[in-house]
């Protein structure tokens, strides 16, 4: 830790703008960074590699990620989906007929449209003649559409993708039991009366009990808040620690949206309802507040509450990614270059959401790179104790050499570098959508801070792990 | 061959071989020094205080267990009054640093040392006031239970004011005392019915079971539950004790400062239930049902459960002072009868049958091939992959393929049924399994064990088609009942790496198994087979090669008087009443239909061979004859009896009057004659069996009986029923008997031995 921070203050001039700026009291572990300097100088290598086609972001957006049972509440998934593509077409101008292929990223689908990147494209106005497809990976989904991308860009199959993702937890596919669901398939086939009688007779009122989407994670039963308790309790991360994670996400995504810095968002006009323009999901409140909080899964005595937990939230994403020579062509100023990447995966019970402390190193490795490289780290917020776990993983010898084979520890992301505009805890977190917001804060932080190198970590249920290198693009 | 349940309990997780050091215990160190007293030398005992909360840390050294032996307790008593005498102390947590074990319970030598009934009385009694201490304590004190609390430990834990456990499968309560033929002696039997209710206490006392974390805390008997922890900057089992200890803390924080209260929020059927066990009457009810299902489950052959309901009963109905006094009392008593000499003496057996005495394999067996997917050959699967062993299930076609495979799934999903496995888990384990019908795969097995059918010649092409495709280092064990190891191995071209696993049906349920070496099986290889059997859960007793090994040498001549009994005329009926009430869990009659008349044919064939007239006695045409009629046992639907699927009532079968009536021979025995002419055969040819060397230990002796034939429990085998029963008397019996129908009850000489000079196979 000590080596990092000295690496960091000697690279880093000016340091007293951000000290200033910083108004959130920052994490008791960590107090000694509050003189954090932000800027980098730009003198990196850039990360392109001979024979491999550069790939860009040319822009993203998203529509305001909402709490769930908010202004979305009527929509169906796609009708978000639909809202972020139109304004991506808005924002980049991109004619319909190159985009060669679109790819959106969900979790918990609807079925009436489960392609819903197909869906929502015939209705964005995109051509009928763009395939489209859904992937999901729990909350890399996104990541997963984009990632999708860049391989068909690398292999030269595409030039011009439209990734995404979309989540509406306003509503979920409450099904009939399975019982319930059988019996009505048999009577579809019953030829007689007496056929369907016979089947009515076998009716019993638990056929009724209706059956709801997983909240716990199939392999092991368990919910995934329930599984971030303990890890938090396994790496002995504190509620007071907790908290005040949260408190700092909500306060920095408040100053970030006051500031106008979430520029990846275009304002939705809701059917029947206002035009919605912000976040509605940053709150923050008091250490007094959230202390006052009861434990939300290990009762009565664990530390996850609703204020340190990301909330059910509906929205969606979009990101144009394109070729670096078809953008260029196109005349466009790309806002960055998506680089190496990589998925992990690891126990889904003790180790559920450690996926970034898997994947950072090892993508940091493909890239050539040291954690010292990067200037905007954007790691997906599912808990503050997932967060707090996280860094105290990366941070320790023992973890790298008994779980994760390596000889040392990669280090811990130093926090004047982390989620400077908010997370998922405080902007909301659209499962299906969340990868594509990550990856464009930390294209649109290193263009206002002048850094070069963005990593983007996430975890997913399933107990997997995600994490990319993004580049600024040159001015 | 199915023990009864009083067998299979005793397999509960008492047994402290089952409680394997997950680590090396050295890191967890105490960072709390605070008082000088935590510097003195303990060596049970690390006290330490955290603010004004005392940390109670038990770790006895040198064992894997902690049980309440009298250093423990004295060292115990010696911290909690320095807890009760300091001011800066207002509670106490009491835990255990020993990885998956809180108490294991009391120390069961502190009983087998005593001379007296008296003496095991005040043992009982200075229990009782140690833990009433702890009882009245005003500062409170908090259990933090991780890992076994059985017995003495379940006590010591309920005499808490609160408590809570780790919710993982290694933490289980339990009160198995009962399974010992004693009772719980400090204060057990008068704090659990108040704690649990009645009716829970009850269960809980009278079948010694063990009750897992989360359902404890539904039945009242913790109050908290801690997750298991993964990983962190810690092994999880290290940083779950600690975390565990963390929460403890904080509870007993909140307790002394009155901020969080004892009293349990109850269920309405827990209040309707505890108001209606208010009133006199419904109370004597329970304890006349209670006692009713008692006596005819132990059919009165085990003291200890019916003293148990009667001390409960002198507490609740004539109050503490007389409950304490009587439970000391019978505790005393109890230690002192038979029955519960013969149980401890299973206990140490099974205790030394779990270890492995040839050490460590120089390979550890990882693949492992079974050839037949027969009950047997998927039986021994299914214990085989749920412990993580990679399997190969090999028969000969797809339809017998198909229904071990079967038999393997369904005997977990029954667990998942059960709640024991979630269904992940169940196709996880599942995916261990492989069947086929050809050999690929065996170049990479550690083991094959065949289970084909009990045929020579048949074993002899396995064993050929095998060795041609198995790697130099791979053991070849034939699960056979009766066929001599020697004889098969005879085709090998690797004798040493032969050798016979005797599994008993159903594999999953039966805890026994018998492994054969011959006089080449190299030492290597029986510690291999010794290795695999303990990974699958078993009990192990290591026998030398010959007829019928131990357990079938031993079951056949008793068959063989059994086959007699029922040509002198004696009832099917009657003859197994009379079995089950000597103490066998299977009546006679029916266990030959279990086991099947045609295996018992062949068995009693080969058997007869080799030994001769001590074999004779029933005629054995009574068992061709039935084979010839088709009546197989169980498996045929008719034997003795008629088996109809769904149907629980047994009938006899009366086709078999004929057959009888032809080889009727005078009947001339009283009953309590025809139970002995059984176990004194049974008991003859254990002993010649270990005359003859075929069995190392009279210990291995006693369990291969009880385990793996269902020899009475109460009695503790053969060889501990000479000890207690006293040999003179059974070589009476016996030259009585042979006066009456010949030599095969001639008893053997290390009996006569034992008898003329007052031997014990036990000292």
């Amino acid at each position: 830790m000590t080596s990092i921070l000295t690496y960091t203050f000697k690279n880093l001039p000016n340091a007293s703008k951000w000290a200033l700026r910083f108004s959130v009291r920052p994490l008791s572990c960590s107090s000694q960074l509050r003189a954090a300097p932000a800027a980098q100088t730009k003198s990196k290598k850039t990360l392109a590699k001979p024979n491999i086609r550069n790939i860009v972001v040319v822009d993203g957006v998203r529509i305001p990620f909402l709490q769930s049972g908010t202004s979305y509440k009527d929509l169906m998934p796609h009708d978000l989906a639909r809202a972020a593509l139109s304004g991506l077409l808005h924002r980049t101008n991109v004619p319909k007929d190159v985009v060669d292929y679109i790819i959106f990223g969900t979790v918990i689908q609807e079925v009436k449209t489960s392609n819903v990147a197909r869906e929502a494209a015939l209705g964005a106005g995109f051509s009928d003649k763009t395939p489209a497809h859904t992937v999901t990976m729990a909350c890399i989904s996104a990541n997963q559409a984009m990632t999708t991308g860049v391989g068909l860009i690398a292999s030269g199959q595409c030039d011009v993708v439209v990734a995404g993702g979309v989540e509406l937890m306003s509503d979920v596919p409450i099904r009939h039991s399975r019982k319930m669901r059988k019996m009505m398939l048999d009577l579809n086939k019953a030829k007689t009366l007496g056929q369907r009688l016979s089947l009515l007779s076998k009716f019993r009122l638990n056929f009724l009990s209706p059956e709801l989407p997983a909240v716990a994670e199939f392999s092991t039963s368990e919910t995934m808040g329930h599984s971030a308790d303990r890890l938090a309790a396994a790496f002995a991360v504190s509620r007071a620690d907790q908290d005040e994670y949260a408190l700092r996400s909500h306060s920095l995504a408040k100053k970030a949206q006051d500031e106008g810095l979430l520029s990846d968002i275009v304002p939705f006009k809701v059917p029947g309802k206002d035009t919605v323009t912000k976040d509605n999901g940053i709150r923050p409140s008091s250490l007094e507040q959230m202390a006052k909080l009861k434990p939300a899964f290990i009762k009565p005595y664990g530390t996850v509450t609703a204020a340190n937990s990301s909330f059910l939230t509906d929205g969606a994403s979009a990101m144009l990614i394109m070729a670096e020579e078809k953008a260029l062509a196109m005349g466009y100023k790309p806002k960055a270059y998506l680089r190496d990447f990589v998925y992990v995966s690891q126990d889904p019970k003790d180790q559920l959401l450690l996926g970034p402390t898997y994947a950072t190193p090892k993508v940091l490795e493909k890239a050539g790179l040291t954690l010292n490289d990067i200037d905007a780290f954007e790691f997906h917020e599912a808990f503050s104790g997932q967060i707090l776990a996280n860094f105290k993983a990366m941070d320790s010898d023992w973890f790298a050499q008994n779980y994760m084979g390596r000889k040392t520890k990669v280090g811990s992301p130093p926090l004047e570098k982390f989620n400077n505009w908010g997370g998922s805890l405080s902007l909301g977190h659209p499962f299906g959508a969340t990868g594509c917001r990550l990856v464009m804060a930390a294209a649109n932080r290193l263009r206002k801070e002048g850094g070069q190198y963005g990593l983007v970590a996430a975890c997913a249920a399933g107990g997997q792990g995600h994490a990319m290198i993004v580049e600024a693009y040159p001015k | 061959m199915t023990a009864g349940r009083w067998v299979n309990s005793l397999e509960t997780d008492l047994f402290p071989s089952k409680f394997k050091p997950i680590l090396p215990h050295k890191c967890y160190v105490c960072r709390n020094f605070t008082r000088s007293s935590a510097l003195r030398s303990r060596t049970h005992i690390n006290f330490g205080v955290k603010g004004d909360v005392a940390v109670v840390r038990l770790n006895s050294p040198n064992s894997k267990v902690n049980t309440l032996n009298k250093e423990l307790q004295s060292e115990f008593m010696e911290v909690m009054n320095e807890i009760w005498a300091s001011d800066q102390i207002r509670s106490a947590v009491l835990i255990s640093t020993k990885p998956g074990c809180f108490i294991a319970g009391a120390d069961i030598n502190m009983l087998a040392s005593c001379k007296t009934h008296e003496e095991v009385t005040r043992i009982s009694q200075e229990g009782q006031r140690m833990f009433e201490k702890l009882e009245k304590s005003t500062k409170p004190i908090v259990a933090a239970i991780s890992g076994a609390c059985l017995g003495g430990g379940l006590e010591l834990a309920i005499s808490c004011q609160y408590r809570i456990a780790t919710k993982d499968r290694k933490t289980v309560l339990g009160a198995p005392e009962v399974l010992l033929g004693i009772l719980p002696g400090a204060g057990g039997t008068q704090r659990l019915p108040k704690m649990v209710g009645l009716p829970a206490a009850f269960d809980m006392m009278l079948t010694g079971r063990n009750i897992r974390a989360d359902r404890a805390k539904r039945m009242g008997l913790v109050d908290q539950l801690v997750e298991p922890l993964g990983p962190g900057l810690k092994p999880p089992e290290e940083r779950t004790i600690e975390y565990l200890e963390e929460v403890a803390v904080n509870f007993a924080k909140g307790l002394s400062d009155k901020k969080i209260s004892i009293k349990r929020d109850k269920g309405l059927v827990e209040k309707l239930t505890s108001y209606a066990l208010s009133i006199p009457f419904v109370r004597q009810q329970v304890y006349k049902k209670v006692e009713e299902k008692v006596r005819k489950q132990t059919k009165g052959l085990y003291p200890a459960p019916l003293k148990i309901i009667d001390v409960v009963k002198t507490g609740i109905e004539q109050g503490n002072d007389a409950g304490y006094l009587s439970e000391s009392q019978k505790f005393g008593e109890l230690a002192m009868t038979k029955e519960s000499k013969a149980l401890m003496g299973l206990y140490h057996g099974q205790v030394l049958c779990k270890k492995n005495k040839f050490g460590a394999p120089q390979k550890e067996v990882k693949d492992l091939a079974i050839l037949g997917a027969g009950l047997m050959g998927a039986g021994i699967a299914q214990v085989s992959v749920d412990k993580g062993l990679k399997t190969i299930l090999k028969d000969a076609t797809l339809t017998g393929l198909g229904r071990g495979q079967q038999q393997v799934f369904k005997g977990l999903n029954d667990k998942v049924k059960k709640k024991a496995l979630t269904s992940f888990e169940r196709d996880s384990i599942f995916s261990n399994l492989t069947g086929q019908l050809d050999y690929q795969g065996f170049e990479k097995a550690d083991m094959v064990i065949e289970a084909v059918f009990e045929d020579l010649s048949l074993k002899h092409k396995v064993l050929k088609e095998v060795e041609a495709v198995i790697p130099g280092h791979c053991v070849f064990a034939s699960n056979t009942s009766a066929l001599p190891i020697n004889e098969i191995a005879a085709a090998s071209k690797r004798p040493e790496k032969v050798i016979g696993m005797h599994y008993f049906s159903p594999v999953d349920k039966m805890q026994l198994l018998e492994i054969i070496t011959t006089d080449k099986t190299s030492k290597d290889t029986t510690a291999s087979a010794v290795a695999v059997g303990l990974k699958q859960g078993k009990v192990i007793i290591v026998v030398k090669d010959g007829p019928g090994f131990y357990t079938t040498r031993c079951l056949a001549p008793m068959m063989s008087e059994v086959l007699r009994i029922l040509q002198e005329g004696v009832e099917p009926k009657k003859l197994d009443s009379l079995t089950t009430s000597f103490g066998f869990p299977v009546g006679a009659a029916t266990l030959v239909d279990e086991v099947g008349v045609d295996v018992a044919k062949h068995v009693s064939e080969d058997l007869g061979k080799a030994f001769g007239e001590r074999f004779e006695g029933g005629n054995i045409e009574l068992l061709k004859e039935m084979v010839s009629r088709g009546f197989l046992g169980r498996k045929s639907g008719k034997g003795f009896y008629i088996y109809q699927e769904g149907v629980k009532t047994k009938n006899v079968n009366s086709d078999m009057d004929g057959i009888l009536a032809s080889l009727k021979v005078p009947p001339n025995s009283s009953d309590e004659d025809i139970q002995y002419r059984l176990v004194t055969r049974f008991v003859n040819e254990a002993v010649l069996c270990l005359q003859e060397g075929i069995l190392a230990t009279p210990t291995e002796g006693d369990i291969g009986a009880v385990f793996g034939l269902g020899f009475p429990p109460c009695l503790g085998g053969p060889f501990r029923f000479v000890d207690l029963y006293g040999a003179q008397k059974i070589v009476d019996r016996l030259r009585k008997f042979e006066a009456a129908y010949g030599k095969q009850f001639t008893p053997c000489q290390l009996l006569i031995d034992h008898a003329n000079s007052a031997n014990k196979f036990y000292q």
